[in-house]
């Protein structure tokens, strides 16, 4: 069992949290290394060996060709509203459902949509926002509109799918956030006599602000990654050809896999950039305990 | 309990609850649309199909031979399931109860894959997977799926690990225990909760992965969604019904897991898997 000429590096390696416990992470971390960190790099070196080019030839291509660079600014287009759209609704729906005693039925419901994914949301807006669908019928029956909407194969049903999905994603992640805020601290403000909005923008907003700041984050980088309804319920040649469209046909149609790890590399940079933004922008708000009492 | 009496805060209260209930109800007319035109016979320009028939789930059965589907389905998740509870769950124990240089780093390594999207570190991947001749395989999909789901397992598994007193472990040490019967006889009894529910979620994951399973899959690697997506994508080629019935099968074969999963966790747990993340700064 012990090695007995080496008790030493073996008592020093205990001392500092490594023993045979430590090591039982070790397979974990070599499977994520292998099959995370692994692809990304090669993707990142694969970008830069282009079929034909310099290193850079990829990259110049994509922002020199408007098919392709235009796809940040059609995915942009989409993420950025649903994102803002979420959490402009989420939050206020988490303040007040937060005072229900029985939320377990609306977050089971909510859960729904996460859970059944893009495809199966894509496959019933067809149907439901569709010409003949009970979308439009509805409305026609109120004398709303004299004729069905366009809402499916163009930009408004990617849009319709994106907040299915993405607005119970933020809401969930939202609400988590919001029961984690001590109520004695908005008691207080209350009894200092606090009005409802005074109460929201000097207790909640900046208390709940780390919290947003990493439900929009999450919210922009899924609806970033918006793929299968931007084809089937969009129109993928055009207005919602976005970023995952170029990156899957340069890899499955024009067998171009260095063009699409570029892609996808770009992809991932722009996420960075907006995550970085928002997180920045958070620090401008308060930082410190979401927790009652003195401090 | 604060009261908000005032005519705005009543109206602002009630345009909250109208959002919801429209959202609700759009969802749900959604999801009942796609029931009732499995059933339907024939559905143009009318409120209901004109008569209602099963038919279409025996033309779905066959056409896009589901049995083989459900099959790969389900070999695939419950693969996935096994090996991310093993790799999770011991991993998961190390994290919780040692200290070590860069366990920070260690950390953000496991929370990256589910942050950044599947389609971002998807295309890569299944560069490398193909490269290594795995890709369009079984097991090419399993580990694709395995990427984001050992981490999940982890950041669920680390606080119920560590809300598990230490002594106990010490007082199975002092009686001889390796580290191994340890696991089986002391921790693992205890963990059976946790574990179930991590491994809950996982499967409903997995059965609902669209866009690693899609590019790694060959065509009998397929999984339900995957198989789902294509043929609403070659919509006119089949009839409407039949691929609505397939998306019925989806939706039961999800929402059955989903709802055991309920039993054991909260409905926000399914989404904030990021708040065990070291909470930044």
């Amino acid at each position: 069992m012990m090695a007995a000429n080496q008790p030493s590096l073996r008592q020093r390696l205990a001392l500092r949290g490594i023993d045979g416990v430590t090591l039982l992470a070790l397979p974990a971390v070599l499977f994520v290394l292998a099959v995370f960190i692994y692809p990304f790099a090669y993707g990142l070196l694969l970008s830069f060996e282009p079929k034909e080019g310099g290193a850079l030839a990829n990259y110049q291509r994509f922002f020199s060709d408007p098919f392709l660079y235009r796809t940040i600014a059609t995915t942009l287009w989409l993420a950025v509203p649903v994102t803002v759209i979420s959490l402009a609704l989420a939050v206020p729906i988490a303040l007040r459902v937060r005072l229900m005693t029985r939320q377990r039925l609306l977050t089971t419901i909510l859960v729904l949509p996460v859970t059944l994914g893009t495809v199966l949301v894509a496959e019933g807006l067809l149907n439901y926002l569709g010409p003949q669908g009970w979308f439009s019928r509805t409305l026609m029956l109120f004398g709303v509109i004299e004729h069905p909407l366009k809402l499916t194969n163009n930009y408004w049903g990617v849009f319709a799918s994106l907040i299915i999905t993405g607005f119970p994603f933020t809401f969930l992640l939202t609400l988590s956030y919001v029961t984690g805020i001590d109520p004695a601290l908005e008691h207080a403000a209350a009894t200092h006599g606090a009005g409802a909005w005074q109460r929201f923008r000097h207790v909640f907003l900046p208390l709940l602000a780390p919290g947003l700041a990493i439900s929009a984050c999450l919210s922009f980088v899924q609806a970033f990654a918006v793929f299968p309804s931007a084809i089937l319920l969009g129109a993928p040649a055009g207005p919602t050809r976005v970023i995952s469209i170029a990156a899957y046909q340069a890899a499955f149609e024009q067998y171009d896999y260095s063009m699409a790890s570029a892609i996808a590399m770009i992809m991932a940079a722009v996420q960075m950039v907006i995550v970085v933004a928002i997180l920045a922008f958070r620090n401008l708000f308060y930082r410190g305990s979401t927790a009652g009492g003195k401090g | 309990m604060i009261r908000d009496t005032t005519v705005g805060a009543k109206l602002w209260i009630t345009a909250v609850w109208a959002v919801v209930i429209f959202f609700v109800l759009n969802l749900a007319a959604m999801i009942v649309a796609v029931i009732l035109s499995s059933f339907g016979t024939r559905w143009l320009g009318t409120w209901l199909p004109a008569g209602f028939t099963d038919r279409w789930y025996f033309a779905a059965w066959s056409e896009f031979q589901l049995h083989d589907v459900l099959i790969v389905t389900f070999q695939i998740a419950f693969i996935v399931v096994g090996l991310s509870g093993l790799l999770g769950v011991t991993a998961a124990y190390a994290l919780a109860r040692r200290d070590f240089p860069g366990k920070k780093l260690v950390m953000l390594l496991f929370l990256l894959p589910l942050l950044v999207p599947p389609i971002t570190f998807g295309i890569p991947l299944a560069t490398v997977l193909y490269q290594a001749g795995v890709g369009g395989t079984f097991w090419g999909v399993v580990i694709a799926n395995l990427v984001p789901t050992v981490p999940f397992v982890i950041l669920v598994m680390i606080p119920f690990i560590e809300q598990i007193d230490p002594k106990i472990e010490a007082a199975a040490r002092v009686f001889g225990a390796n580290t191994f019967q340890l696991f089986i006889h002391v921790l693992l009894p205890m963990l059976v909760p946790g574990i179930l529910a991590a491994l809950l979620l996982v499967l409903v994951r997995t059965v609902g992965m669209f866009e690693l399973t899609f590019l790694t899959a060959g065509p009998t690697s397929q999984t339900l969604v995957v198989a789902l997506y294509y043929s609403v994508f070659a919509s006119g080629v089949r009839a409407v019904q039949s691929i609505d019935a397939m998306a019925v099968i989806y939706m039961i074969t999800t929402l059955v897991w989903l709802l055991v999963a309920l039993r054991f966790v909260n409905p926000t747990q399914i989404v904030a898997r990021a708040k065990q993340a070291p909470a930044q700064q």
